[in-house]
């Protein structure tokens, strides 16, 4: 099998996912365009020389449909040689992406991918795509459909999680992303989006709140108690675990990630594309895994894919460095580091998506670049990025530096 | 035009035919091939003759139709059967061409190309519905009298002759869904506001206003059958949608815990056919109609549900010879809460009752249960104040036993106490005459020893209501010894007079209901012994398609009175009879905590003061060391509450308390809800296979305890391959009544 190493990545700053938005006014396709430049621009890459463009998108329609990394290659002026995919595995579908290219080179029959994703779900709302996952009685009830967010406080009935502990795991991860961006942590991967003139839209993530505190999160009422009770989801919840007699609703726009526009490209290759770009290796990705996992709490995949990806690699917990894993609920990241008795000192040290956002399709490929940069800010080799997935899944990638 | 057996057709000078169906030696109009084949000759024959301008379809009956007769259903089946055992292949292919007859005769007379309107005179109920759901026009009179449903669902099947798709194109997506998943009945007004109906009008006028439709120039052609047809709402691919799809099955699972295939067939028919065109969705519809109509849930449901509890309601098990019991006036002693709850069903079905107690006081406090209950139906309008007065009028509390004198049926309903229950018998005996039968409401003393204090053991009836009375269908009727025919005959002419359903019963400790019950509480007392979470015991009941969980079941009958039950069993069979645990769980909840159901605030649940909610006790936890639930199969407690109060019932069987299947299927449904979707207890057993029932107790009795092992009677029907129906075959030969 080849090696496979990433050479750079980049992202756009995330915009508030609303009408108001920075970059409401950015296609999707203008967004994907933005870091397929930067990667070709900062590298200075010859881009008849790129075998595959992948790109995640989880709601590929209208502005965002029919396979918008071959749009966002003619959109950046690539070489037609230069083909592109979209894919979709919901929230993971960015490190997905990563983990298909590195797939292609392994298998040697690429050599320079490039892999991210992109979602403008301020031009593309969530759910727009449609599908028979939640829509389809035949499916849906099998699959024991529930919102994301009633999943997320199934976790937390489940596994013990307070309002308290989740809000003030909301507060931290502020606190954290807030310090990162201040101490400029994210320079160096982060572009500003311009517009044709060079004129700034956006350089900063807007969807933060670092001011906020345990007071005014407490604040805030439940976001899904009424879907919960109403939509008769929780008898979902109840019948998938019934050793729960309710569920209780902790989860908030507060301590969920946030609803964001935002696109990332990581540049992943062999040793010889790396070679043909003149270009140094940053690190390798040494292993990743799929899993499926209980529909239910549809939530908990990263801890299912995690102990398969531990099992395949012959890794322990112990042996990685930093963990990276998605916040779409704070009950998710709590109940992982609680599976694993991971200390929060190691998890998502930088913040993640309660503070900055969660732009589906792209935050893969964003906190796998996340957690590069900051190994090698810390000097430390081995970081595991994993995200939850709807409907029950997981994905999971393990990088080192070299 | 040619003569018709079931309908007559009479064209008017403006050229409407006028079809009624009227169907000779029936009460009430349904749907038999006879019948589908001559609506069949009438659309052809109206369509040949160029004089029919348009028909108007109605029923010579006070109700319009009850949807499809009991013996085309059971033929369906049988035919299934026979088919099946020949070739499996096209026994399939056979069904859906018979699944799907009646919706292309629907369909047929929809696009006959001349209008069709429905008058809809009384009550119309599923393919009735669905007939006139695929005429032009409906018309449907303002009586009160006119219910409007299509209940498929609550047997077991769905509406499968056009209803999935006609509903959801003329009302509003989540209307279509709750009608149907819930079988409920709409009145004319409801339906006019959902879209089903076009006009409601009076009575007189309901024909009159059929034919004006046609005489408006009605156009023959179904508004999905023209060009540019937008199903309500837009359809499957809408915001307004996306917010009910996702959620219509939560709700379904909330409501059925996904017990019920037919209900869930309804969504999927709906939400396919609404992206497809008409033909092709009726078409997909035919398709699962003929899937549910394989399922067990569908023969079992069918059969009891609907086919049983008729055939038991008419007096299945009523001796011949006796001849119909008149009620001029019914007796009860004991004005309390149950008894005055008897005499408020019986004043309700318009026979003048005696209510009697030990004094003026008490007995006028059981006539108070009636007021306030006629209070609560005149609020809700399902009675005039004038009904409410007469139903009233009809109760007459007093303490004085002379007024018995001229009673045609006496019901003592008075402490479950042996002596007392003695002193009654004897001053009720003294004051009736011969001729009148004398029945007990006891739950716990058996009859045949009552009887003994009875002059006329033969005219001694067990008559075991159910709390709440007037809510509750079932009744069951318990023989002791020496009951005669005719004390049999007048409490089931009673028992169908108030309307409920009755199952016979020999005389047992518990009698059957009440022994299933007890089996079903006991298994979750074992289960919190075993240190299940009180929640997952809760929870595995329901979903196992019980009503309410034991251990909230428990608190709404007092676990004081579990307390007692378990000592008299005690007490009357010896120690082995109660296991110790639950002595000890019974005797600590009640005697050291305190604890003693909702009558006191605390049982297994906590019970605050409202609008907060009940919730277990959290003390339950301390009680027993706790299973992780990780460590706990919920199909298998799913099992153990069947399967152990099956088990009862077979018992039963086995013993000769329950002779006829029919009773102990309906009797646990309507009893205490067994998991409806069975069929009851017994079909439940014949639905796995009584051999893989059998398999399935021992292997539970391995690792739960003997009360699961297999009785004689399973092991020899598993062994013959016998079914309880087979064996026990209720219309066999050589079977009488009683």
């Amino acid at each position: 099998m080849t090696d496979v190493f990433i050479y750079d990545h980049v992202r756009t700053p995330r915009g508030r996912g609303k009408k108001d938005g920075s970059l409401h006014e950015v296609p999707s396709v203008r967004l994907a365009a933005k870091t397929l430049e930067a990667i070709r621009d900062r590298n200075g890459l010859d881009t008849s020389t790129v075998d595959d463009i992948i790109m995640g998108c989880v709601d590929p329609v209208m502005d965002s449909g029919a396979v918008i990394p071959k749009a966002a290659a003619f959109e950046a002026g690539y070489a037609f040689s230069a083909p592109g995919m979209q894919i979709s595995r919901f929230c993971a579908s960015g490190l997905d992406a990563v983990n298909l290219a590195a797939g292609k080179v392994a298998a040697g029959s690429d050599d320079i991918v490039i892999a991210g994703g992109v979602e403008s779900m301020s031009r593309v709302g969530m759910g727009m795509s449609g599908g028979a996952w939640y829509m389809d009685p035949s499916v849906n009830f099998p699959a024991y459909f529930m919102p994301q967010g009633v999943s997320a406080d199934l976790i937390a009935t489940k596994y013990g999680f307070s309002r308290d502990d989740v809000d003030a795991y909301a507060v931290e991860s502020q606190k954290r992303a807030a310090k990162a961006w201040d101490a400029g942590y994210f320079r160096n991967s982060v572009i500003p989006v311009k517009d044709q003139n060079g004129l700034t839209i956006l350089d900063r993530d807007e969807h933060m709140r670092p001011t906020t505190d345990m007071q005014a999160l407490a604040s805030l009422n439940p976001s899904f108690q009424m879907p919960g009770e109403m939509g008769g989801f929780e008898a979902v919840g109840i019948q998938a675990h019934p050793e729960i007699e309710k569920i209780t609703y902790v989860h908030h726009a507060g301590n969920s990630s946030g609803i964001v526009d935002g696109a990332a490209a990581v540049l992943i290759g062999s040793k010889a594309g790396g070679a043909s770009m003149g270009v140094k290796p940053r690190a390798r990705i040494r292993h990743f895994a799929n899993i499926g996992s209980d529909p239910a709490l549809m939530l908990t995949g990263p801890v299912d894919v995690t102990e398969k990806l531990l099992a395949r690699s012959g890794m322990k917990i112990s042996d990685i460095d930093l963990f990276e894993l998605n916040e779409a609920f704070a009950a998710v990241v709590l109940r992982y580091c609680q599976a694993f008795d991971i200390s929060h000192d190691k998890m998502n040290v930088n913040g993640g998506a309660i503070a900055m956002g969660h732009p589906l399709g792209a935050t893969g490929a964003m906190i796998l670049g996340t957690v590069l940069d900051e190994l090698e800010r810390r000097d430390l080799n081995t970081a595991l990025v994993t995200l939850c997935i709807g409907a029950g899944m997981g994905t999971a990638t393990i990088i080192e530096r070299v | 035009m040619s003569t018709y057996k079931n309908f007559t057709v009479e064209t008017d000078a403006d050229g409407i035919a006028l079809v009624t169906w009227d169907m000779p030696d029936k009460s009430m109009n349904v749907f038999t091939m006879e019948v589908m084949d001559e609506i069949d000759a009438i659309v052809d024959a109206t369509v040949a003759d160029a004089a029919v301008k348009g028909v108007v379809f109605t029923s010579g009956k006070s109700s319009f139709s009850g949807g499809a007769d009991l013996t085309m259903i059971k033929s369906m089946f049988s035919m299934l059967t026979e088919e099946k055992a020949k070739d499996p292949a096209t026994a399939v292919q056979k069904l859906f061409d018979a699944a799907g007859r009646m919706s292309w005769l629907w369909r047929k007379v929809e696009t006959n190309g001349k209008p069709w309107v429905a008058a809809i005179n009384g009550t119309c109920m599923g393919g009735a519905f669905e007939l006139s759901l695929a005429c032009h026009g409906r018309v449907a009179s303002n009586a009160k009298s006119v219910k409007i449903a299509l209940p498929e669902v609550k047997v077991g099947i769905f509406p499968g002759a056009g209803g999935t798709q006609r509903v959801s194109r003329l009302a509003n997506a989540q209307d279509a869904l709750q009608m149907m998943t819930t079988g409920q009945s709409l009145t004319a007004s409801r339906a006019k506001a959902m879209g089903l109906v076009h006009q409601v009008v009076e009575p007189a006028e309901l024909v009159n206003a059929a034919k004006q439709m046609i005489k408006d120039g009605l156009k023959p052609v179904a508004p999905w059958d023209e060009k540019g047809f937008k199903v309500p709402g837009g359809g499957v691919w809408t915001p307004a949608a996306a917010q009910l799809w996702p959620a219509a099955p939560a709700i379904l699972r909330r409501e059925t815990a996904g017990n019920f295939p037919g209900a869930l067939a309804i969504l999927k028919c709906v939400y396919e056919g609404l992206q497809l065109p008409f033909d092709t969705a009726l078409k997909v519809e035919q398709r699962y109609f003929t899937e549910i109509l394989q399922t067990t849930e569908a023969f079992s449901m069918i059969r009891s549900l609907f086919v049983s509890m008729q055939e038991l309601g008419k007096g299945a098990r009523r001796p011949a010879g006796v001849p119909k019991s008149e009620f001029r006036k019914v007796g009860i002693v004991g004005a309390g809460f149950m008894g005055a709850s008897i005499a408020y069903v019986t004043a309700a079905a318009g026979i003048p009752v005696v209510l009697i107690d030990r004094d003026q006081q008490a007995a006028d406090k059981g006539k108070a249960v009636s007021e306030k209950l006629v209070a609560d139906s005149v609020g809700k309008g399902r009675l005039t104040k004038e009904e409410g007065e007469k139903l009233l009028s009809l109760v007459t509390p007093t303490p004085d036993y002379s007024a018995l004198s001229d009673a045609d049926l006496v019901i003592e309903a008075v402490f479950e106490d042996r002596a007392i229950k003695k002193a009654v018998i004897e001053q009720v005996e003294a004051v009736i005459p011969a001729t009148t039968v004398f029945a007990s409401n006891t739950s716990t003393l058996p009859i045949t020893g009552l009887a003994e204090n009875s002059k006329r053991p033969d005219q001694f009836v067990g008559v075991h209501f159910f709390s709440p009375v007037e809510k509750m269908m079932l009744t069951e009727v318990i023989l002791g010894e020496q009951t005669g025919l005719k004390a049999l005959a007048v409490a089931l002419d009673f028992v169908a007079r108030i309307k409920k359903t009755p199952i016979v019963v020999n005389d047992t400790r518990g009698f059957f209901v009440n022994r299933c019950v007890f089996r079903y509480i006991n298994e979750a007392y074992d289960m919190l012994a075993e240190g299940v979470p009180a929640a997952m015991i809760e929870n595995a009941a329901k979903m196992a398609g019980m009503p309410v969980g034991p251990l909230s079941l428990n608190d709404e009958v007092a676990v004081d009175l579990s307390q007692k039950i378990m000592k008299a069993s005690i007490a009357d069979l010896g120690p082995n009879s109660v296991k110790p645990e639950h002595m000890d769980l019974i005797d600590k909840m009640v005697d050291v905590l305190d604890r003693r159901g909702r009558k006191n605030g605390q049982g297994f649940y906590d019970y605050p003061a409202k609008p907060a909610k009940k919730s277990l006790w959290p003390g339950l936890k301390d009680l027993y060391p706790q299973k992780p639930a990780s460590e706990i199969d919920v199909a298998i407690l799913k099992q153990r509450f069947l399967v152990t109060i099956a088990l009862e019932a077979a018992r039963t069987v086995e013993e000769g308390i329950v002779t006829d299947p029919r009773e102990a299927d309906v009797g646990s449904i309507l009893g205490f809800g067994f998991a409806p979707y069975t069929g009851g207890t017994l079909s439940y057993i014949d639905g796995m296979g009584v051999k893989t029932f059998v398999a399935l107790a021992e292997k539970l009795a391995a690792a739960y305890g003997d009360h699961f092992k297999p009785t004689p009677l399973l092991k020899e029907m598993a062994a013959n391959g016998e079914t309880f129906y087979g064996r026990f075959d209720p219309y066999g030969e050589g079977r009488e009544a009683a």
